[in-house]
């Protein structure tokens, strides 16, 4: 299994180094363009949350390889913060990209660019979301 | 020095977006356009996105505005260039940039606005002619 490499998020930069970041790991696990710029977005949309809406903006994303039985080798990155934390996860995936400012927000087209998404979050427990996306 | 130089070609804005913009500069690009429109009383932006691999919902929002707000000003927009992979994303993310014209590329852009040069100039007449 390859090391895994982790990133701080303290500002805007850092949301250009992380997706740039996924971008060369999808790359070097073979994803094709389109993939590569799905999971490329998707890191995107997550960091630019963090910067936007965490506790001073900052957070913390971790870009890896996994494997799963049966499966060719996939990309898992996770993005996580100490931030506010999203009150109900499951109205902020059904709001759509253009609903407005807030927590969560663009979430449900992350999710479609991806091939899995699981969001752990609670008022004041900041959030961690893990997407995954697999070579076909 | 901004990252995104705004050239002029007769009635034309030309801007070619450069890779990994931060949202600032995109920002920035937004604004000086702006200014720029109004300054020149140019009729037309050219937005080249070619060389651009990753356009997520905040830049995707910032051109439509760039549409938008040119379009305010007495402007047409034509974006060129938007990667294959690229657009398929934006599809996906659901940002289809509604009401921004596009064109494959930067020659097919500056026909697509000669075109709405020339419509609004016969509009103009036939409103003159009245």
């Amino acid at each position: 299994m390859a090391a895994e490499l982790q990133l701080p998020i303290a500002g805007e930069p850092d949301i250009v180094a992380a997706r740039q970041a996924a971008r060369e790991v999808a790359k070097r696990l073979c994803f094709g363009m389109v993939d590569q710029s799905r999971i490329a977005t998707a890191v995107s949309e997550l960091t630019r949350n963090v910067v936007r809406y965490a506790t001073d903006g900052r957070g913390r994303v971790v870009i890896r390889e996994v494997a799963a039985p049966a499966r060719k080798p996939g990309i898992e990155i996770v993005v996580a913060d100490d931030g506010p934390g999203i009150a109900d996860v499951g109205e902020a995936m059904r709001a759509g990209v253009t609903s407005g400012a807030g927590l969560g927000m663009g979430l449900p087209g992350t999710k479609r660019l991806m091939d899995e998404m699981d969001i752990d979050s609670g008022p004041g427990r900041g959030t961690m979301i893990s997407i995954r996306k697999w070579q076909r | 020095m901004p990252r995104v130089p705004i050239l002029r070609f007769g009635p034309t804005l030309i801007a070619t977006v450069q890779e990994d913009l931060y949202d600032r500069d995109a920002l920035e690009l937004q604004e000086a356009l702006t200014t720029e429109l109004e300054r020149s009383g140019a009729r037309g932006v050219l937005l080249d996105v070619s060389i651009v691999e990753t356009v997520d919902s905040y830049l995707g929002r910032v051109l439509r505005d760039i549409a938008l707000g040119a379009r305010l000003l007495g402007a047409h927009t034509v974006v060129v260039g938007i990667q294959p992979a690229v657009a398929v994303t934006l599809v996906e993310l659901g940002l289809e940039l509604q009401g921004v014209r596009t064109a494959l590329n930067p020659e097919k852009g500056l026909a697509v606005l000669q075109r709405l040069y020339r419509t609004d100039r016969a509009q103009r007449g036939a409103s003159r002619g009245r």
